[in-house]
């Protein structure tokens, strides 16, 4: 499907701008009639991507790349840094929910972010060049299948 | 937005009351505010969430910390009045199978 518009946003690296990228998404998914829950979801997945540039990427500071792909039946955002790569197989291997079988002692406080990130959007693709760049999609209808077209024109007609 | 923290003791029991957002930039706050509490022995540590508008993984994060330190001083850790958006994240990641939820009863915000 064709594209339409996209919205960059450079941020700096730190902690205080996440919400920055959050309220971003939420205004873009907004617009393109997302229901309340999956602009939750899209902002909690933004936020994890985010944070793991944030936490991970630089050394001494560097930026946030964020951008919104609008597209007629989704949105997709990217998140991006031009930092330290890392071992995807070694992370995707880790990936999943917490082990209630374990003793508390030994869990974990940190490696939920990708897990949600890949639980809430429907599609997440990692890309390893110049650093990190991750690519979240989410579907205007969570199957993914098209809608009828007076279903999206009728959605269409409600926005302002 | 940020995040505050108020908290209310009695003998044994400390009750925090959450309102705003736990994300990268407040978890820090927050774990400064809980770890010492948690250290204490034999307590009862209840975290009130009717005022939480947002959680991410870091915020989870912090209360798998929480956790383990009470569990290590022989106190209990109870999340309370979460909202079904909350609530949802922690059974995504499977941590309401390890730390102690009260369910917000039905017509309760």
């Amino acid at each position: 499907m064709e594209q339409h518009d996209r919205i960059h946003v450079e941020l700096p690296a730190k902690p205080e701008y996440v919400s920055i990228a959050r309220l971003t998404v939420s205004g873009v998914a907004n617009r393109l009639g997302f229901a309340y829950d999956d602009i939750e979801d899209i902002k909690i997945a933004v936020a994890e991507a985010c944070t793991n540039v944030v936490e991970h990427a630089y050394s001494e500071g560097g930026s946030i790349y964020l951008a919104c792909y609008i597209y007629d039946d989704r949105i997709q955002v990217v998140v991006a840094d031009q930092g330290k790569s890392f071992d995807i197989q070694d992370v995707e291997s880790r990936l999943g929910p917490v082990d209630a079988q374990k003793p508390v002692g030994d869990l974990k406080e940190g490696g939920l972010g990708l897990f949600l990130i890949s639980s809430l959007m429907d599609k997440v693709e990692i890309n390893e060049d110049n650093g990190v760049m991750l690519v979240m999609t989410k579907y205007l209808y969570e199957s993914g299948v098209e809608e009828s077209v007076d279903g999206i024109s009728s959605l269409q007609s409600e926005q302002g | 937005m940020n995040l505050t923290i108020r908290s209310e003791q009695t003998d044994n029991a400390h009750h925090i009351y959450l309102a705003g957002e736990i994300d990268a930039y407040t978890a820090p706050q927050l774990r400064e505010s809980l770890i010492p509490l948690a250290k204490e022995k034999g307590i009862e540590l209840t975290i009130h969430f009717n005022e939480v508008e947002y959680i991410d993984s870091t915020g989870l994060g912090v209360f798998v910390g929480v956790l383990k330190t009470t569990d290590a001083n022989g106190s209990n850790l109870k999340l309370c009045g979460m909202s079904s958006r909350v609530r949802r994240l922690f059974s995504i990641t499977g941590l309401d199978e390890v730390i102690t939820i009260e369910e917000v009863k039905e017509g309760q915000s």
